[in-house]
């Protein structure tokens, strides 16, 4: 430790410390630590532009021209909107995907969502066992979704399930159209609750202590203290909440597909786009217009997200 | 440290007030809820994990409503059929890189966003976090296409491009993962007193050590947090695993599942074991870990 502290200072370091100037500004920087500030931004970025935002931008360019994914990029022409047209027009399992993926959202968000929350309002007092309680109820957070549809299929068999076996039904509710979507939306809710949970928690804790005191003081009631001070002040959680269900019922995926690939009463919108790329049937066009409008859809939330955590990083 | 990690002690509400120890019937209900709450989510594992350890033949005959028929065979048996040995090798292979080059890029990223100021900060910090929300599946075609254009030698992918290799999954993952962990990261290195900084630099330390030597030691409680948090996410991977890799030889155990079920069949009970199995891992860490991986979960989501 001490050599490190006697060693002496290198000359482009020594140049950029001017006495008692508190100064963070990149051109300070000279030699060696620029070249190594430089990549430590380079590298990162690179890769999240290149994997991330380069493909993003040519999916939407795609969907615009009839590249039937084979052939070379540089003979493919411009169509305009042909794809959207033909996919909304075209292609029976849109209509029912998107509208699946709606009702996915609208559980997850009317039903999962105050649940969540409950459980949190009910398990930030102080009461005995709550670590317990707590903890059985995120566990199912800690799973893939893909081995949640094969955990939940225990239940679901048609000739082996529980359930079936309790109510002696034969249904196939993974199999039968009328069942799967609210089958695979119950297993989601069962991993989605206690994400939800764990979230309000965090955000009860952080709420201020004497807003709830005064409001006693005042004569408020447990319930009138939630709805008028806990819950308006706990704003920028409850709307990252909502991206965050936005988001995953947009990219719900895995758990239609383990099921049956997203078909007979399980589209997905996310799963109609793979199907359409890796799939027997390889239609980039049409996945990739689906794609724009999965991209379209997130990025306004995305837009939301953004905006409120680097609003706080500028106040703080 | 670890008291910026997570969210401030002692400030729920309830503790401050002088509550009185009333066992009510009220809290009596409450804790009755409570407990049937729980044991109804933990109902579903421990469905399968009793499942997993009782003989096909029995239940076939019994009932899954009955009582008996324990037996280990399900398990060696998932094992062997499930080829589980490789699939929780690939497993390794893809998520202990995957997670390292994470948190050391992010690290990186997360050092220059909070210890410089330049005028694209909050731009990139932007184009960071969003790249994490968008949904994977927008991005398939032109992923797809591009590793199935690049080329790399063929000691790393017998068919010579960047598709069907593990090295691609991991970059993808690493690409995606980056935005949430240089974000997390970067808050808190916003926390390190500047003047930490100036010292070491009157000193002569370069920026190199001041990485090095002074911010990542400092980083332990969110890198742990984080660490946790993707090694578990990278584990549960399932999407691109399952597109990017054609062959189910290479397939991590979270993809092979799907593999599995046409071999078991009816055997609920192998199926059982085999999803037992597969959770396994991130069950230990999840009780080994808890307390790093609720912060992790939390972290993006709040400022604590």
């Amino acid at each position: 430790m001490t050599t490190q502290q006697t060693a002496p200072p290198k000359a482009g370091a020594a140049a950029t410390a001017p006495a008692g100037r508190v100064n963070r500004r990149v051109r300070r920087l000279t030699g060696l630590d620029l070249v190594v500030v430089s990549l430590m931004v380079a590298i990162p970025t690179l890769a999240v532009l290149v994997l991330v935002w380069f493909p993003a931008v040519a999916s939407v360019l795609l969907s615009f021209t009839n590249w039937d994914g084979v052939g070379s990029i540089g003979d493919i022409d411009w169509i305009g909107g042909t794809n959207y047209v033909n996919v909304a027009t075209n292609y029976p399992p849109f209509w029912p995907a998107l509208q699946h993926n709606i009702i996915w959202f609208a559980v997850l968000f009317l039903f999962a969502t105050p649940v969540g929350m409950f459980f949190a309002v009910l398990l930030d007092k102080e009461i005995r066992f709550t670590r317990f309680y707590q903890t059985a109820i995120y566990l199912p957070v800690v799973l893939s979704l893909a081995l949640t549809g094969f955990v939940w299929q225990l239940l679901y068999s048609r000739d082996q399930g529980l359930i079936n076996g309790l109510l002696g039904t034969q249904i196939d509710w993974y199999g039968d159209p009328n069942y799967n979507l609210w089958a695979a939306i119950v297993a989601t809710c069962w991993k989605h609750i206690g994400y939800i949970m764990l979230l309000y928690l965090a955000g009860l804790k952080a709420v201020d202590a004497s807003l709830r005191e005064a409001a006693s003081i005042d004569g408020a009631n447990e319930r009138q203290t939630f709805f008028r001070i806990v819950f308006p002040v706990m704003r920028p959680i409850n709307v990252i909440v909502l991206v965050i269900t936005v988001i995953e019922s947009l990219r719900a995926f895995d758990l239609v597909w383990v099921i049956n690939k997203g078909r007979n009463g399980l589209e997905l919108i996310a799963a109609l786009v793979t199907a359409n790329v890796v799939g027997e049937a390889s239609r980039i066009g049409f996945g990739s217009a689906m794609a724009t409008i999965m991209l379209a859809i997130s990025s306004v939330f995305v837009a939301i997200y953004v905006t409120i955590v680097t609003r706080e990083e500028r106040q703080s | 440290m670890t008291a910026v990690l997570e969210t401030p002690p002692g400030t729920t509400g309830g503790s401050l007030l002088p509550t009185k120890h009333r066992p009510g019937p009220r809290r009596i209900l409450l804790h009755v809820f409570l407990a049937l709450a729980s044991l109804g989510f933990l109902f579903p594992l421990v469905w399968a994990v009793l499942n997993s350890f009782r003989d096909y033949e029995y239940t076939a005959i019994h009932g899954y409503v009955s009582f008996g028929g324990f037996t280990l065979d399900n398990y060696a048996e998932a094992w062997v059929r499930g080829d589980f040995g490789l699939h929780f090798w690939n497993s390794l292979i893809i998520t202990v890189p995957a997670v390292l080059i994470t948190l050391l890029l992010a690290s990186c990223m997360g050092f220059v966003l909070s210890r410089f100021s330049f005028r694209f900060n909050t731009t990139l910090l932007a184009v960071f976090l969003a790249a994490n929300l968008l949904p994977p599946q927008a991005l398939l075609i032109p992923i797809y296409r591009m590793f199935r254009s690049a080329e790399v030698p063929y000691w790393l992918s017998d068919s010579g491009t960047l598709l069907n290799t593990h090295l691609g999954v991991i970059a993808v993952n690493v690409a995606f993962q980056l935005g949430f962990c240089t974000f997390v990261l970067s808050n808190y290195m916003r926390t390190i007193p500047r003047e930490i900084y100036e010292s070491a630099r009157v000193d002569g330390a370069s920026v190199t050590r001041q990485f090095l030597q002074l911010t990542l030691p400092l980083c332990r409680p969110p890198l742990a947090a984080l660490a946790t948090l993707q090694v578990t996410w990278v584990y549960n991977e399932f999407f691109w695993a399952t597109v990017l890799l054609q062959s189910g030889d290479k397939y991590p155990i979270t993809s092979s599942l799907n593999n599995l079920r046409g071999e078991y069949f009816t055997d609920y009970n192998l199926l059982s074991a085999g999803s037992v199995l597969i959770m396994l891992p991130v069950l230990l860490i999840f009780f080994l870990l808890q307390r790093q991986f609720v912060a992790g979960l939390t972290l993006g989501a709040t400022k604590g």
